[in-house]
């Protein structure tokens, strides 16, 4: 083969991966479904929903930059309270409220870019927690502003377009949400699927390897990162407006462990990981509501080193390792 | 001597013991890193089992303290050798994210297994009688317990410090952890040498974790509330390196103590602060390799 056909042959590989997969509108038809399968659980679907845009956004630093984050919740509580804060101080627009919320925890992660890029292993798990710890205490001990261990209490935001009332079935919040991540999951689908996708996929697999290539880690590292931190407000903020409260939990160490779950639980770097994942978490959780925490932890605990000791990744590397095995019994050996 | 010094002396030896405590419970942690590159976050859960076991035989037995040290020891070694040998034994091949995350599982589910167990509570540890009370050296009020634990820390230190440096267990360890592969090829066993050392390690996390209870009361999330601590240990004094470990635990305890006496409001704030800014200027901790 020469190498021009190479070329081309890898350009079309590209394009074939990047084109829209049959179980992908399937995906998003499921989630409309329901809203008219489930009325009456409604808000737990605007939870899972913003549960796994929150993943979504780990996934992108964690399965696509490699950069593993413990504290990944700094940027969804600065979100959240962002929104909430707003709320509360008389601009209840939920659009700009949303937005805020997303450019400040950018601006956040654009400044704790700087120590991310230049940490690895241990260090980077040490970061990431410790500034998250230290933003938690802040934000405890400013019971003035954040109303400390009470949570932001009092926010009421406007009807959306000065149209839709929030209303108390939580119809409209998940219309209003499923939208909002879905563009999200769009703009998160392009960046993976683009050459600058490809360079964090080369990041993550080698990136002793990928200077000697001519590219730009840290500045590639720095840009998923604020990226990510954006998405992760925007879900903190979200979530902040469908049930009309800040809890000082969003900022809490328990919430990185939750959506770190979901994601490992989902599988790592193929998006749908952080839905499938956010999915079988919330409702699982919701239908043990009533079990003690400790059980809970236990519970936890015991799928992450399951998930990690059995499946090569996750729930959704599970169902693809069995479909490539049913092909490949089927086909007699031809799959690869 | 001024109030002014006093104060500083006491708060500086207490700083001392406090860091003291973390080196006995990191040690372990810096070489599981060091030599198999492992990303142990259960680590400081071994800490906590270690206190849970000399609580029950305080509790159950009617052990003193220092009794009830090496049943902790030997009950925590015990454990740690069934954890390596079946689940650690799987993840050696596996990347590294992969260990954190089993790792990290396998804390939550000490977490709760200790929860259920022996219930939310915090406990310390009753100190004997000899070790009440306090020393008042030049007006420097220490306690007498805070003595006792930093000579038998420093006894210990002592004791890493020459099997590690003095006996050929301590020489194929260092070449362990200086070039697994070439230390392979030079003959000895790599793998041996590693389940030896993290459960001694274990062993040493538990007697950290028996001994400072008075700083580090035994509780059901203490695997997590300490793990922060003992990895910032670990990374500010470069992984691997027991020197390190040593003097970077000294100076976070007693940074620590400085910060929570000038700024109570901050918590580990002033802590957390300057080993930002170690890291930033040595990513690779204070004494890594090059």
């Amino acid at each position: 083969m020469t190498t021009e056909a190479q070329t081309t042959k890898a350009i079309a590989d590209f394009r074939a991966q990047v084109r829209w997969q049959w179980y992908e509108p399937l995906f998003w038809l499921g989630a409309i479904a329901w809203y008219f399968l489930f009325p009456t659980y409604l808000p737990l679907g605007t939870q899972i929903l913003c549960a796994a845009l929150f993943a979504l956004s780990l996934d992108l630093i964690l399965g696509y930059g490699g950069i593993v984050s413990l504290g990944h919740t700094t940027f969804f509580g600065i979100g959240a309270y962002t929104a909430g804060l707003l709320a509360k101080h008389g601009w209840g627009e939920p659009i700009t409220c949303l937005l805020a919320g997303g450019a400040l925890a950018a601006i956040a992660g654009w400044i704790c870019s700087f120590v991310i890029v230049r940490v690895q292993g241990v260090a980077l798990l040490l970061v990431t927690l410790g500034i998250n710890l230290v933003l938690y205490e802040a934000a405890n001990k400013a019971y003035t502003i954040t109303g400390g261990a009470d949570g932001l209490q009092g926010i009421e935001f406007w009807k959306l377009f000065g149209v839709f009332d929030y209303d108390i079935y939580g119809r409209v919040s998940f219309v209003y949400t499923l939208a909002v991540v879905f563009v999200l999951f769009l703009v998160a689908r392009r960046i993976v699927h683009s050459p600058f996708g490809l360079a964090l996929k080369g990041m993550r697999e080698n990136w002793k390897r990928m200077p000697a290539l001519g590219a730009a880690l840290r500045r590639h590292g720095a840009l998923i990162f604020v990226l990510s931190a954006a998405i992760a407000g925007l879900s903190g903020a979200l979530l902040a407006e469908s049930v009309q409260f800040v809890a000082l939990d969003s900022l809490g160490v328990q919430r990185s462990v939750d959506v770190l779950t979901m994601l490992i639980v989902g599988g790592t770097g193929v998006l749908y990981g952080s839905f499938v994942g956010a999915t079988v978490y919330m409702v699982v959780r919701d239908q043990l509501a009533d079990l003690n925490p400790a059980y809970w932890y236990f519970w936890i605990g015991l799928i992450l080193v399951v998930i990690v000791l059995f499946t090569r990744n996750g729930l959704v590397g599970a169902l693809s390792d069995a479909t490539d095995w049913l092909k490949r019994r089927r086909g007699g050996g031809t799959a690869s | 001597m001024s109030d002014f010094l006093t104060t500083w002396a006491a708060l500086t030896f207490n700083g001392i013991s406090f860091g003291m405590i973390l080196f006995l419970i990191s040690s372990g942690l810096t070489v599981t890193l060091g030599v198999m590159r492992l990303v142990n976050l259960s680590h400081c859960g071994f800490a906590m089992i270690g206190g849970y076991i000399a609580m029950a035989a305080v509790d159950y037995l009617g052990f003193g303290l220092l009794a009830s040290v090496p049943v902790a020891i030997v009950g925590t070694m015990i454990i740690a050798a069934v954890v390596e040998r079946t689940l650690f034994q799987w993840t050696y091949g596996i990347t590294q994210l992969g260990q954190i995350l089993m790792t990290f599982g396998l804390t939550l589910v000490m977490v709760a297994l200790c929860n259920i167990i022996f219930g939310p509570l915090l406990h310390a540890l009753p100190v004997p009688n000899w070790l009440t009370g306090n020393f008042d050296v030049a007006n420097v009020i220490v306690s007498v317990y805070r003595v006792f634990l930093v000579i038998v820390s420093g006894l210990i230190a002592l004791g890493i410090w020459y099997v590690v440096e003095r006996t050929d267990f301590g020489a194929r360890l260092r070449a362990s952890v200086d070039n697994p592969r070439m230390a392979r090829c030079a003959g000895i066993n790599v793998r041996q040498i590693f389940s030896f050392t993290f459960t001694v390690g274990c062993g040493l996390a538990a007697v950290g974790g028996v001994l400072g209870t008075q700083m580090l009361p035994i509780e059901p999330y203490y695997a997590l509330d300490y793990l922060i601590l003992t990895l910032i240990v670990v990374a500010t004094g470069g992984l691997g390196s027991l020197k390190g470990s040593f003097t970077a635990a000294l100076l976070i305890g007693v940074l620590d103590t400085y910060g929570r006496y000038i700024l109570p409001a901050g918590g580990g704030f002033v802590m957390y602060a300057i080993v930002l800014v170690i890291l930033l200027i040595r990513p690779q901790g204070l004494f890594a390799r090059a």
